[in-house]
């Protein structure tokens, strides 16, 4: 029982770094290229586009490290795996 | 492979057990006085080079917190100032070799985010008083209350969390790569590593900047305009 239970874990763990990884990888994505487009028609208001950029990435970054975090969670602190 | 998770402690002093990123932090703090004491010794009025890398830093930290926060830099200048300098050499600190990052562990994080909690908490009462202070947890109507408390700890567990994956996720991945290829591969890594530490201690200090600005920042433009019980 305990070995399937590692398998699933093992594989599940994959799983929700790969799928986690889609979402935010789509929104960064969407946000740089605006920032991009805002940069290039108001060149004078790099500074306040890209400190805003950082944070909001940041923010949407975290999604991501979450399914890591959770990843990691069910690779090393298994509370099923006795 | 090791958890990162779980800590084994180095030695131990009495009853309490010394963990390594307890010994790597302190010895940052140790560096960081250091060389702000021995920087600081002689200051002049026509700056040394030293003197003026400083002054760079010091004004370059105050010019954002002035651009985030719409406010004189001063009362938050040693907060904001001292925990990007202290995240940013703790995340660089794995360039020596066979020292882990103390921010590499949750726990480091998390005391951090603590302390911008109680930062935040604070600063924000000592403006608005008590009353104030609650009032704006009620802020745009008063069904949002449970939302506004939930997301005091939310953003809190998050700072916690952002700062430990990224930088323990470089650590790890670095780990991994060591045990496939040994000599030079890991090297264009570590050097995402630098990038990924930068950024991410920006980010922690801008982000301890909103919060602390957010519960402070709305009374001081109001207060040109209205009188101060009228504010929130």
């Amino acid at each position: 029982m305990n070995d399937l239970i590692q398998a699933v874990s093992i594989f599940s763990a994959a799983l929700a770094v790969g799928l986690g990884a889609i979402g935010p990888g789509l929104g960064e994505g969407r946000a740089v290229a605006s920032a991009m487009e805002a940069i290039a028609r108001q060149p004078e208001a790099a500074g306040t586009i890209s400190r805003t950029l950082f944070v909001g990435l940041a923010m949407i970054e975290t999604m991501a490290i979450y399914c890591l975090v959770i990843a990691l969670l069910v690779l090393f602190a298994n509370p099923f795996i006795k | 492979m090791k958890s990162p998770l779980t800590l084994e402690p180095l030695f131990t002093i009495g009853p309490v057990g010394i963990t390594e990123p307890v010994v790597v932090s302190w010895a940052v703090i140790a560096f960081l006085a250091g060389l702000c004491a021995l920087a600081t010794r002689r200051l002049k009025l026509t700056p040394s080079k030293t003197q003026a890398t400083l002054e760079l830093i010091v004004s370059a930290i105050d010019s954002q917190i002035r651009d985030t926060m719409q406010s004189d830099p001063a009362p938050f200048r040693a907060l904001i100032g001292s925990i990007f300098l202290f995240v940013l050499v703790s995340n660089w600190s794995s360039l020596i070799p066979g020292v882990e990052p103390a921010t590499a562990h949750i726990e480091t994080d998390a005391a951090m985010a603590l302390i911008i909690f109680v930062a935040t908490v604070a600063s924000g009462i000592r403006t608005r008083g008590l009353g104030g202070y609650l009032a704006t947890f009620a802020e745009p109507s008063w069904v949002m209350i449970p939302l506004n408390i939930v997301e005091q700890f939310t953003r809190t567990f998050s700072l916690i969390v952002r700062l430990f994956g990224n930088v323990m996720s470089g650590v790890f991945v670095i780990g991994i790569i060591l045990t496939l290829a040994g000599l030079l591969v890991p090297i264009p890594l570590m050097a995402l590593d630098l990038l990924t530490g930068t950024v991410q201690a920006y980010i922690f200090a801008i982000l301890a900047t909103v919060f602390i600005g957010a519960a402070v920042g709305e009374r001081r433009k109001a207060s040109a305009d209205a009188p101060p019980k009228g504010a929130t």
